[in-house]
């Protein structure tokens, strides 16, 4: 395996996804942030765009409480916790549209907070 | 419970039920109105599951009739020619809130509203909506331990927690407790498990999961004879994972859609010509030698 792809963890789900905190890694190079604010019952934004085969670190901030960020059909997601920053590598490897939500219970709306991974090729 | 010959009715729906071959557990839907079951035995009975009955809920247009629709179901219970053995609320009993006496003034007009129930051998489980920003703490003041074990004529019912936890998780306390408790039991033992959400992943997309319920279904798979009832999906639904059966319970305050069945989760608005329409609780007649559960749908009747 080349050193620059030891980074990403090959998985079956059309994605490749490393996880980190604040604690361990801030995001690299030439990688793509992208800022997703979750707050009280929405993710800003709440459709993301993607292309195929580009990685991306998704960093997350919660400004009120706890929250999750889970894209169920990829298996990835990640604790929002107040405070800290989270960060969800990721390269999605297909084109397609993944709905992804808050999966952790947050209040009276938790139940609306979702959103879309679009991913283009 | 009276000779099956007193009750054609019975036989037959039964005979229907063992040809649709469900995997020993038997379920029906609207088949029938109100059970006429005769005194129970030892070996029959019959219990009322009611869910979600979101108590506080304020939104007109998915249900107008919010304050009364809990009430109605309560009358509707009592209302039954013959009472349950006992009655189980499956969760969400109230709706949620952010401010911690409010929900403790839900939680109190629920207590009170259900202590009009005429049989007061009740079970209560908690809902996200209840319990998860508080980690039940506000709930267990009302209504004690949020899992707990009782048994009745030879069925022994497992209350899981799937809630207190707003990640979704029983945990591994409970997976533990729960392992315990289910190394005490013969792997025949006719086994009936309440819990709030789904065990299994009905549709994550839209939170219908528990985190770690692989966990506990793996735990429950060595035994033969169980059975899942739970609500959170505002909605029937019937599924089996391996020889396990999951059913899903409508709610008492508005239905969802079918799982994935549109881009929102977004609740079924009332429709003024057909009050309480996809609103109900449910009867379910356990034959306990066979270890079959019959179960019969019932709607909140208008008016």
């Amino acid at each position: 395996m080349q050193p620059n792809r030891r980074r990403w963890i090959s998985g079956s789900l059309a994605v490749v996804v490393t996880m980190a905190s604040h604690r361990l890694l801030r995001a690299q190079g030439t990688e793509r942030v992208i800022p997703v604010v979750a707050r009280k019952f929405v993710f800003l934004p709440s459709e993301i765009q993607l292309k195929a085969g580009e990685p991306v670190v998704l960093e997350f901030t919660a400004p009120e409480v706890v929250m999750g960020f889970s894209v169920p059909e990829l298996k990835v997601r990640t604790d929002i916790i107040p405070g800290q920053v989270a960060r969800l590598r990721l390269r999605p490897e297909r084109a397609g549209t993944f709905d992804f939500l808050c999966d952790i219970f947050c209040g009276d709306g938790h139940e609306g907070m979702a959103g879309k991974l679009i991913v283009t090729a | 419970m009276g000779n099956e010959s007193d009750r054609p009715w019975l036989l037959d729906r039964r005979q229907f039920l063992r040809l649709a071959g469900l995997g020993g557990v038997a379920f029906s839907s609207a088949l029938t109105g109100r059970a006429s079951l005769a005194a129970s035995s030892q070996t029959e009975f019959y219990f009322v599951q009611l869910s979600d009955t979101h108590w506080g809920f304020n939104g007109p247009a998915v249900n107008p009739e919010a304050a009364n629709t809990l009430p109605k179901a309560v009358a509707a219970v009592n209302a039954l020619a013959v009472q349950p053995d006992f009655i189980v609320f499956t969760g969400d009993l109230t709706h949620t809130t952010d401010d911690p006496a409010e929900r403790r003034r839900r939680l109190a007009q629920f207590k009170e509203i259900a202590g009009g129930l005429k049989n007061k051998n009740v079970r209560f489980m908690a809902g996200e909506h209840d319990a998860s920003l508080d980690r039940g703490e506000a709930w267990s003041e009302f209504f004690g331990p949020t899992h707990y074990t009782f048994d009745h004529k030879g069925v022994h019912f497992i209350a899981l927690d799937n809630v207190s936890d707003p990640a979704a998780r029983i945990g591994e306390e409970q997976l533990a407790w729960l392992k315990a408790d289910l190394a005490t039991r013969d792997r025949d033992a006719p086994i009936v498990v309440l819990t709030h959400r789904p065990l299994f992943d009905l549709y994550p997309q839209w939170d219908w999961a528990t985190r770690d319920g692989a966990q506990a279904i793996e735990l429950l798979m060595p035994y033969r004879n169980v059975t899942v009832f739970y609500g959170h999906i505002h909605q029937e639904h019937h599924q089996m994972t391996g020889h396990i059966a999951h059913h899903a319970a409508k709610s008492l305050i508005f239905p969802l859609p079918a799982p994935g069945s549109q881009p929102k989760r977004d609740p079924i608005r009332w429709d003024p010509t057909q009050p309480y329409r996809g609103l109900g609780y449910r009867e379910i007649e356990a034959e306990v030698p066979r270890a079959t559960y019959t179960l019969t749908e019932l709607p909140v009747a208008a008016g």
